[in-house]
């Protein structure tokens, strides 16, 4: 059996709180904290994007692995800011983490799903014996217009998993795709901001899609939502994985140690992958674990995990989730955030 | 080896010299110094030049200049060693009239920086593409992180960095051909604008234009063309890890120290020997540098030395009495000869106000990169 | 920065990689042709540590052209376990944070860009160690 024998997970050290952006458009700060249930969110460095979050998560994954990097043999990163539009992040990657040639590379966009859909692929090229190891990855530095709701949540991380059949970290039981044309949330090609149908992008997507998605995983498997100590699911914001997994069935002790949005943001492809990643940084041997991505557009990609005796001996080779979220910090004005995310027009 | 000796001297003055073209301020310091020794042809040209490649787009100087001098068919070629240039090429011209090759040689230096070229980006060029520029360094960087170090390892202190520059001026008030005459204080030099910390805008040399130029020939012939020949006594030139990173003490100038050790050896003098000096202080901490690899003080007592006036007009070694880097301009290429010419001028008793009583013997100092090169020379009245 | 060069130097840049002289043990970044220690030719392939300490620092306010939505950015040398020295930027931390002697990771960052429509540029910036 195929599953996960390292993870990572990066999440760079710049923050902006719901205040100041909020105060920038003349928005209720408390409105914001209340209705999205956001805090504060990541902000790349001026220095950072897809392409060094998916390295320095990459690393992190190796290290928990064990494993001479060479031995990998497909790397996918999913991401819908890719640095370049043509050009792939995945040879920057794969180069800067010792892959070397040998190597089936490619890099994915599915909005949010991308990073969860990597990993789906890594999976099943270690399942087909094509690879002895496969890594997938979801990053972002995620987009959002200024003066739109997603400008509260848009942030940037990401986390990587390395699959292969030996010394396993974590068994993956099964895993299961949703998916249907609905057009929610896009971003057309040579525009900078996404856009997306408002409240469409509740009910008939994100809901739709997850809880569809959850629900056949768990007919599949035969498990029940009380079976799981832990539940991860896309976080758009604070409220809509939380108001998913309470239809589902789960209680709030189960999603909240993958429920880092209200402090990280929403980092798109890097969002559910990263909720893993705090998940795995404190689950027990034999702990059950769901997660359920979302990407507009849409679908929903479920795996169900299981942890093995060998995960807790592993997690100290790189730092935690919550670590990163909760250690030093950098908080930018919203002029600085402005600059950072290259939203003021200066010449070359 | 023949003895060789400057009969003719000749430069521009230094500055923002917007009506002046490249070309036009070789011709200028080259007639000048042709005029100087009463010279009416020339066996060879050096021309140091750092970039007039990247400052101005142009290339093959030498052609060009003798060409312009009215002196097609003389061999001329450019000379570079980064801000180091005009050394180097008073060195390429000492040793063509030494070895007995020709008997009139122009040693010249010109930068003609002040023509909208990026000028941070030009002179980064002189330190490591791969391995410092590529990460964001700067030349005011490159010297902030010397000072930093001695700093560190000496103590020295931002007033001693501030009291040279104090110095400078105030020496390069006294100098017309200065680009900048007026004195300034120690406040105003540590409340001007940082460049690169500890670095301020009056720790740094400014961007300049302006050209230089002596003609040398065998001290045999000396009198030919002139009453007060100064004598070369000794060039010495040394190299160092091009990279700041890769020097065992960023703090210790090593090129220097060896390109005077050559000099000093070859002239048979030492550095309590030498009456006035000209040094490559592209920024403060660089003249406290090179007054400890020249020996003229114990390492890391350079900047006491400063302040207690040793290194001024009447102390006990006058140093950069032309005003240096600092006051005086700094347009790369020329700087070394430039420094030269400062020394003739001393060595002839025609300095003026700066004048240095009884000058007989004087050292010159002229630096590339962050000190990956030096060029030294000692010169003597005779 | 042209392509072909970047791409020479991608095993620095990307990997830390230096070299380490087989004959006295020399370690340098980038790695060269010849030992600059005992001109030994023909160094060995070594990956630096990802973490060192300050040598010495300054904190850049005037910018190269490119760098200049940086500004002011610390820079230091730091030197690696192995006894290499790098110039690099030190990212996410005030100028003030940084000292002689502090322990920083390296990691990887995009070091800047060929204006708006050409490459990117990656490599390595310490910053203070977790």
């Amino acid at each position: 059996m195929a599953g996960i024998v390292g993870y990572g997970a990066f999440i760079p050290r710049n923050r902006i709180k719901s205040e100041e952006i909020a105060r920038q458009w003349g928005k209720d700060p408390a409105a914001i904290k209340r209705g999205l249930m956001l805090q504060e969110k990541s902000v790349p460095g001026i220095d950072e994007d897809t392409i060094t979050i998916s390295v320095e998560a990459g690393r992190a994954a190796i290290e928990r692995a064990g494993i001479d990097p060479q031995l990998i043999g497909a790397l996918y990163i999913g991401s819908e800011s890719h640095p370049y539009a043509v050009k792939p992040s995945g040879t920057v990657v794969a180069e800067a983490l010792g892959i070397g040639t040998d190597v089936h590379v490619a890099d994915f966009e599915f909005a949010c799903k991308a990073g969860t859909e990597a990993m789906f692929v890594a999976l099943s090229i270690v399942e087909s014996g094509r690879a002895k190891f496969a890594m997938g990855i979801g990053a972002d530095t995620s987009q959002g217009a200024p003066n739109d709701a997603l400008e509260f949540s848009a942030s940037a991380g990401g986390a990587a998993y390395v699959f292969g059949k030996d010394h396993l970290l974590v068994d993956v039981v099964d895993t299961y795709s949703f998916t249907s044309d609905t057009p929610d949330f896009w971003r057309r090609e040579g525009e900078f901001y996404p856009r997306h149908g408002g409240r469409f992008t509740g009910e008939p997507a994100y809901f739709r899609h997850v809880t569809s998605a959850t629900r056949a995983i768990l007919e599949r498997t035969g498990l029940k939502p009380a079976d799981f100590r832990y539940a991860v699911f896309h976080m758009p914001n604070g409220k809509f994985p939380l108001a998913a997994g309470k239809e589902l069935g789960f209680k709030k002790e189960q999603m909240e140690t993958g429920w880092i949005v209200n402090t990280m943001g929403n980092t798109y492809s890097g969002s559910s992958p990263t909720g893993l990643a705090a998940v795995l940084d404190v689950a027990a041997p034999d702990d059950l674990i769901l997660i359920t991505s979302f990407g507009s557009g849409a679908a929903s990609d479920s795996f169900v995990l299981r942890a093995t005796e060998l995960l807790p001996q592993r997690r100290d080779r790189a730092p935690t989730v919550r670590s990163m979220l909760d250690g030093p910090r950098r908080y930018l004005t919203y002029g600085e955030y402005a600059k950072y995310r290259e939203k003021i027009i200066v010449n070359d | 080896m023949r003895e060789v000796a400057i009969v003719g001297a000749g430069m521009t003055p230094f500055g923002e010299l917007w009506t002046s073209s490249l070309r036009d301020l070789f011709v200028d310091a080259a007639l000048g110094a042709l005029r100087d020794a009463g010279a009416d042809h020339l066996d060879a040209i050096y021309v140091g030049n750092m970039s007039g490649g990247q400052f101005v787009g142009q290339e093959h100087l030498g052609p060009l200049m003798a060409d312009h001098l009215g002196m097609a068919g003389v061999p001329s070629m450019r000379v570079e060693s980064a801000c180091a240039s005009g050394g180097a090429a008073l060195r390429a011209a000492f040793f063509e009239v030494a070895s007995g090759a020709s008997d009139l040689v122009l040693a010249s230096g010109v930068e003609k920086m002040n023509d909208g070229a990026d000028v941070t980006g030009v002179l980064a060029t002189a330190a490591d593409q791969e391995s410092e520029v590529y990460h964001g360094i700067t030349f005011p960087g490159l010297y902030a992180l010397i000072a930093r170090a001695h700093m560190a390892a000496h103590g020295t202190t931002l007033e001693d960095l501030a009291a040279v520059s104090v110095k400078n001026h105030r020496h390069g008030a006294l100098n017309p051909k200065a680009q900048f005459r007026g004195e300034v204080t120690l406040a105003q030099v540590m409340g001007s604008s940082l460049v690169a910390d500890p670095l301020r805008l009056l720790h740094c040399s400014p961007v300049s234009d302006g050209g230089a130029a002596v003609l040398l020939c065998p001290l045999e012939r000396a009198r030919e063309f002139t009453d007060r020949p100064i004598k070369i006594r000794a060039t010495g030139m040394a190299t160092s890890a091009m990279a700041l990173a890769d020097r065992k003490d960023p703090a210790y100038l090593d090129a220097v120290a060896a390109a005077a050790n050559r000099a000093y050896e070859m002239a048979r003098l030492g550095p309590t020997d030498i009456d006035v000096a000209e040094v490559h202080d592209c920024f403060a901490i660089a003249e406290l540098c090179a007054l400890e690899a020249l020996c003229f003080t114990e390492r890391g007592r350079a900047g006491e030395a400063t302040r207690a006036g040793e290194t001024t007009i009447g102390g006990r070694i006058p140093i950069n009495t032309s005003g240096g880097l600092k006051s005086k301009g700094h347009p790369v290429g020329a700087t070394g000869v430039a420094q030269a010419i400062e020394i003739v001028e001393q060595l002839r008793g025609e300095a003026g106000d700066r004048q240095v009583k009884d000058a007989a013997i004087g050292l010159t100092q002229n630096m590339g990169g962050s000190g990956a090169s030096s060029v030294v020379h000692i010169f003597e009245r005779v | 920065m042209p392509s072909p060069r970047y791409w020479r130097e991608i095993p620095a840049r990307y990997r830390l990689e230096g070299g380490r002289c087989p004959a006295c043990g020399k370690v340098t970044y980038p790695t060269r042709r010849v030992c600059p220690e005992c001109r030994h030719e023909g160094m060995e392939a070594i990956a630096l540590s990802r973490h060192g300490r300050v040598v010495t620092f300054t904190t850049i306010h005037v910018a190269p052209t490119e760098f200049q939505m940086e500004a002011p950015y610390p820079m230091a040398v730091v030197e690696t376990p192995e006894g290499a020295r790098l110039m690099v930027q030190v990212a996410d931390c005030a100028p003030d944070d940084v000292k002689l002697g502090l322990e920083v990771a390296l990691e990887f960052r995009r070091i800047q860009r060929e204006g708006r429509s050409g490459i990117l540029c990656y490599g390595h910036k310490a910053v203070p160690a977790r």
